[in-house]
């Protein structure tokens, strides 16, 4: 009816909150840059629960062998937050997510439950082994974020569960990293194609393990495995080795950003590029 | 819901309402603070950025829920009317607003920045500012602005009586738009009026069958109306021509593109908040559309206006000399077809405005290029008289064209006019773009012969205009651009011949160059493989080509003086070279990226194409002790106040603080004519000089003065210094009209032109600008990205009657073509919101060096000529050029995207 009043629920402890989510009636509201912008000229009556003011959600530290990103860690708190060498990857994405006023409210929960094929956090956590962490009032699990992304904009977040924190593992942490993002202009652009990758080195520089995720080229940001194989073993020219083949799996689209072959080719060269900064 | 309490600037304050509705809104409707601007509703403009708990938010993102104990500060409480801040004082210095839509969210944003960084970078301000869209000024005004403001003390430097002219003087109307409060469209209702909303077609082509629209209203309590085609008064029709008018307020039968209205619905504020425009009970068919010219005029195809044969509006034509001979005689011809887009005017203020009926009369507050033609119109909807429609245009938050079209104005008039109580509306931004004008994209092919030796001959030229499902100003960009496809050159022969065509598609209508960026496109494109062809210079090939005074147009025409072409052309050289010379060195060495550098010239006729195009200025003394202008000429921030008001001061030879502004409003203020074609600084300046020339002429009468004299206002006092001495004037001592008026004058100008003859012969323009500009860039021969290194733009502007205002216009009008050439395209149904159609931010816009030649136009106010139209054309072909400079094969089709680049990257190389 026209004069519907919205529920808005904003508990402030996280037990609260998942009795409310086991009802499977709520939208969860985190930094609303996707929220709103999906509502604009819509009537905004739908029941929601504010997560943001949930003690504990937000900040990083480091727990058991893992850097603890919690859900609500904004991508200016990732920014302006000291983390090992590992993080610059992460950090020129959350950099480059919307402007500043974006990258003040947008949490790192929401872009991964979000799901969108360009979300720009994806691939340099992918890059990182991350996990997520999925609580609900039965318990809390642990997912590899390569498994919790399950499709275009669709995980396998459960209807009652929340996404409490993102987990990467401390053995990055003296790896380098890095981001490339091909937009069609300077600021406030969503991806037309990204890719990260964290590379760890011997001490003569001979690569030992690599880690190399794309996004906007498939419905779900996807891991280069075959690649990183490829790279192991390699020194400072390795992005020589990228190939065509290595990008065989992804599936871009045509769409109002870019075409398949342009996607395709963006792919080739930023895959090269961001190996290439990391070595260099 | 319960109370939510918080502070906003310092002050407490509690919310009721639904915990979800925007900040944005409980701001602006709830408190009644609009200086919180919205553009977009979607985090993508940036225009209504606040800072909550001193963090930089977009208000439209954040729930009035989560606010409570919360600091929230606006741009009310960052500097005050009286008592502006250093940033808002350099924002007015550096000429950093113009329109004023987007000014509240940066000087937000920049302030944010300021308490972090007291003295910032270039890429600092870049950085902390890249999330607010700006429109009008290309940034870097902004930019200066910024980083000015840390130790910015100069006092606002007022020029010395009748010496204003070619002073940077700031903007007569500039401290609202720093401080929030200016009133835009949306900006002032009263409370108690219906909110509207519009139903429009989803689809591109489609028939649709009303359900119970009683069953409707009664079925959503608050709802007051719905109406529809049969609740139009008078002519359920309107358009800017008369002669084509032909768009429905309301579709009838079938609607013709996606986003055409079928009915509108009017409810109190809550009750339409919570409205969704989903339930409301219409069905729809939907049917075939025509999407391109092409098919439009092909055999069999449906028409999208009867009496419109193969779906062709109009024909343009202009011939001169004997093409057939002149390509005959040619050593060298160069031919090709280039394609251009739809692109989205993208002014961050969506349509917006009110209405209110007393009576018999009516009263319209919106935002619009065109009250008068406004009003015109609105009569005839609502069959009254059109002396009973009043049209108060509000400040203007961008306006490019798009604005001189009505929008919101039929469904306000109607609204308040049936139901008797005041109306408000404001369009959201996919509203905003899926149901207003455009650029017509195009079709353009063309010849051009030259001798050996680099001398032009000869030009034919077909230019084919997507128009869209109505007409609106499709005939005269027919008529503009094949008087402008030869560019400003010399030929011995001419043929240009365009179509408008309609499609099912949005109407394309008036966009800053009315067709003539689009026509550049293709000429200077060809120009730069005709010079290639004859083995000559590129920027020689214009220079030795270029129309100079004494020589006749491709209509005829012959300018005895005031072409400054040539110069602006010789004005690149110093650059031209250099860059060529750099390029050389950087591109023997670069494995991975390719400099190069392009020219293209331009020019633009001010005003109607050969149509009367009057403007009429009153400008009086009041006993109280001011000089009063009526100046109707709509600032949409390029600045008419202002400019008018320094033509006013040294007319008068009288200071500009003598002078206050009454209007636009069509009941105060004579019809100034549209803010269109570049025409107010040409036509309405000459109807302000001669008003302000006659007033004083009758002044110095008073006082039996010399026109040596100069008048100085002192209270309510008028000093006539002449010779010596001065006569003294007691104003309240003076006969005065029932307004209070001691002297009152009006005039009128209306620009010589004559009709064009069926070979599009005569003289259509009174005058021309003509300019130049070069791009410098670099492209990524591996991802096909260009990137700006610097514009270099030299304008003939006749006389810069403020050189700060003119650069704006140069500098805006850059932004625009770097839009229109890199990466703006919009697709009906595809990209109708600012994070899919991509218009420049900050960091796209290079450093611009604006070179002024003024060549002292003989007709225009003090010499000067019309500036707004004229910056946009050469900026995408310049860019074009500079691509295939560094590329080695050219792009012919707009925007030039990463796959455009790269394709042109790849058959470069092959040759």
């Amino acid at each position: 009816m026209a004069t519907d009043i919205a529920e808005f629920i904003a508990p402030t402890d996280l037990s609260h909150a998942l009795d409310i989510l086991a009802q499977g009636r709520h939208t969860i509201l985190a930094g609303g840059t996707d929220f709103y912008p999906a509502r604009v000229g819509r009537p905004l009556t739908e029941p929601v629960i504010d997560i943001t003011g949930i003690d504990g959600l937000r900040g990083i530290n480091r727990v058991e062998g893992f850097h603890r990103i919690g859900t609500l860690t904004t991508w200016s708190d990732l920014i302006t937050t000291e983390l090992p060498p590992g993080f610059d990857g992460l950090k020129m994405a959350a950099g480059q997510i919307g402007g500043i006023q974006i990258q003040n409210v947008g949490t790192i929960g929401g872009n991964l439950c979000n799901a969108s094929p360009a979300a720009d956090g994806i691939p340099p956590l992918l890059a990182l082994d991350a996990s997520v962490e999925l609580a609900s009032p039965a318990g809390t699990r642990v997912v590899a974020l390569e498994e919790f992304l399950t499709g275009y904009r669709s995980t396998s977040r459960q209807p009652g569960e929340l996404l409490t924190a993102v987990l990467v593992p401390e053995e990055f942490d003296d790896a380098t990293s890095s981001f490339w993002k091909l937009g069609s202009r300077a600021y406030l652009v969503i991806s037309v194609a990204m890719v990260a990758a964290t590379i760890v080195c011997d001490a003569d520089g001979t690569i030992e393990t690599a880690r190399v995720a794309i996004g906007a080229c498939s419905p779900v940001a996807k891991r280069l495995h075959a690649l990183e194989a490829d790279l192991a073993g390699r020194h400072g020219d390795a992005a020589d080795a990228v190939t065509v083949e290595h990008l065989a799996d992804l599936s871009p689209i045509d769409d109002i950003r870019a075409g398949v072959d342009e996607r395709r080719n963006a792919a080739l060269h930023l895959v090269r590029r961001t190996v290439a900064s990391c070595l260099s | 819901m319960s109370r939510i309490e918080f502070t906003v600037n310092g002050a407490a304050v509690g919310v009721d309402g639904p915990h979800l509705r925007r900040l944005s809104d409980v701001l602006r409707l709830d408190l009644g603070m609009t200086g919180t601007k919205v553009g977009c509703d979607a985090g993508d403009c940036g225009a209504c950025s606040v800072l909550l708990d001193d963090e930089l938010v977009c208000a439209c993102l954040v729930p009035l829920g989560r606010l409570a104990g919360k600091h929230v500060v606006t741009v009310e409480g960052l500097g005050d009317d009286d008592d502006l801040s250093r940033l808002q004082r350099s924002f007015l210095h550096h000429g950093a607003a113009q329109c004023g839509i987007c000014t509240p969210g940066m000087v937000v944003a920049a302030e944010a920045l300021l308490a972090r960084v007291p003295h910032p970078g270039e890429k600092e301000v870049e950085d902390a500012l890249g999330g607010v869209l700006c429109r009008c000024t290309g940034y870097r005004k902004i930019v200066d602005a910024v980083m000015g403001a840390p130790d910015f003390d100069l006092a606002g430097a007022s020029p010395a009586p009748g010496k204003a002219i070619g002073q940077r003087v700031e903007r007569v109307d500039g401290v609202p738009k720093v401080t929030g409060r200016d009133i835009f469209g949306d900006d002032q209702t009263p409370d108690d009026s219906l909110v509207l909303k519009v139903i429009r077609s989803p689809h591109h082509r489609a028939t649709f069958q009303f359900g119970d629209l009683e069953r409707f209203i009664v079925d959503h309590p608050g709802i007051e109306a719905v109406l529809t085609a049969s609740d139009v008064p008078g002519r359920n029709r309107f358009g800017v021509i008369p002669a084509t008018a032909d768009q429905p307020v309301f579709a009838e039968h079938e609607t013709r593109f996606r986003g055409e209205a079928v009915a509108l619905v009017a409810g109190d504020k809550g009750s339409m908040e919570a409205l969704d425009l989903e339930s409301f009970p219409v069905a729809w068919t939907e049917l075939a559309p025509i999407t391109d010219p092409e098919t439009a005029m092909a055999d069999g195809v449906h028409l999208i206006h009867q009496s419109r044969e193969r779906n062709v509006l109009v024909r343009g034509l202009v011939r001169r000399g004997d093409v057939d001979a002149a390509f005959a005689n040619a050593d060298t011809v160069v031919e090709s077809e280039y394609a251009t887009a739809f692109v989205e005017h993208a002014y961050i203020e969506p349509e917006a405005g009110s209405a209110r009926r007393d009576g018999d009369r009516i009263t319209i507050q919106v935002t619009t290029q065109t009250p008068h033609m406004d009003r015109t119109e609105v009569a005839a909807i609502l069959d009254i008289d059109a002396g009973a429609v009043r049209i108060i245009p509000t400040a203007v938050g961008g306006g490019f064209g798009s604005k001189l079209d009505m929008s919101v104005q039929p469904f306000l008039a109607i609204a308040a006019w049936k139901l008797g109580k005041p109306v408000r509306i404001t369009y959201t931004r996919p509203e905003s773009m899926m149901s207003t004008t455009k650029r017509h994209p195009s079709r353009l092919r063309a010849r051009i012969a030259a001798r050996s030796n680099g001398e032009l001959l000869a030009m034919e030229f077909f230019g084919t205009f997507d128009t869209g499902a109505y007409a609106s100003w499709g005939p005269t960009v027919a008529n503009r651009a094949p008087v402008h496809a030869g560019g400003p050159y010399v030929y011995e022969a001419y043929h240009a011949e365009t179509m408008a065509v309609h499609t099912n598609s949005p109407p394309s209508g008036a966009f800053r160059g009315f067709g003539v960026p689009q026509s550049a496109v293709c000429q200077e494109s060809l120009f730069d493989e005709l010079a290639d062809a004859v083995g000559i210079d590129r920027l020689q090939f214009r220079i030795r080509n270029s129309l100079t005074a004494g020589e006749p147009t491709v209509t005829g025409q012959v300018f005895e003086s005031g072409v400054g072409f040539r110069e602006c052309l010789e004005a690149l050289q110093p650059g031209w070279e250099r860059a060529r010379a750099e390029n050389a060195i950087y591109n023997a060495t670069s494995p991975t990226t390719r400099r190069g550098v392009g020219v293209a010239g331009m020019w633009y006729g001010c005003g109607n194409t050969a149509l009367p195009n009057p403007s009429t200025m009153k400008v009086g003394l009041h006993r109280e002790g001011r000089i009063v202008l009526f100046q109707g000429a709509v600032d949409i921030g390029q600045g008419a106040n202002t400019a008018m008001t320094q033509i006013c001061a040294d007319a008068l030879g009288m200071d500009m603080a003598s002078i206050s502004l009454v209007g636009a409003d069509t009941e105060t203020t004579p019809d100034a004519g549209k803010t269109s074609a570049s025409r107010q600084t040409f036509v309405s300046g000459n109807a302000t000089f001669e008003a302000s020339r006659r007033l004083r002429v009758q002044l110095l009468a008073m006082g039996d003065a010399s026109d040596d004299a100069y008048l100085e206002l002192s209270g309510n006092r008028l000093v006539i210094h002449d010779q010596g001495a001065s006569t003294v004037l007691v104003l309240p001592d003076l006969a005065a009209d029932q307004d209070g008026f001691v002297a009152l004058t009006e005039a009128t100008f209306d620009p010589p032109t004559t009709p064009l003859d069926e070979f599009g012969q005569g003289e259509p323009y009174a005058v021309f600008g003509f300019g130049a500009q070069m791009a410098e860039l670099e492209i990524d021969l591996e991802l096909g990205t260009v990137r700006l290194r610097r514009i270099t733009a030299a304008h003939d502007v006749g006389k810069a009657v403020n050189p700060t205002l003119v650069e704006g216009q140069i500098e805006g009008g850059i932004a625009q073509g770097i839009g229109m050439a890199l990466m703006e395209e919009y697709v009906p149904g595809r990209n109708e919101n600012l994070h899919d159609y991509l218009i420049p931010t900050f960091g796209d816009v290079p450093e611009i060096v604006t070179i002024l030649i003024e060549s002292n136009d003989p007709i225009g106010p003090y010499g000067a000529k019309g500036i707004g139209e004229h910056t946009l054309i050469p900026t995408a072909p310049a860019i074009l050029n500079a691509i295939r400079d560094a590329a080695g094969a050219p792009v012919r089709a707009l925007p030039a995207t990463p796959a455009r680049v790269l394709d042109a990257i790849r058959r470069g190389l092959v040759s």
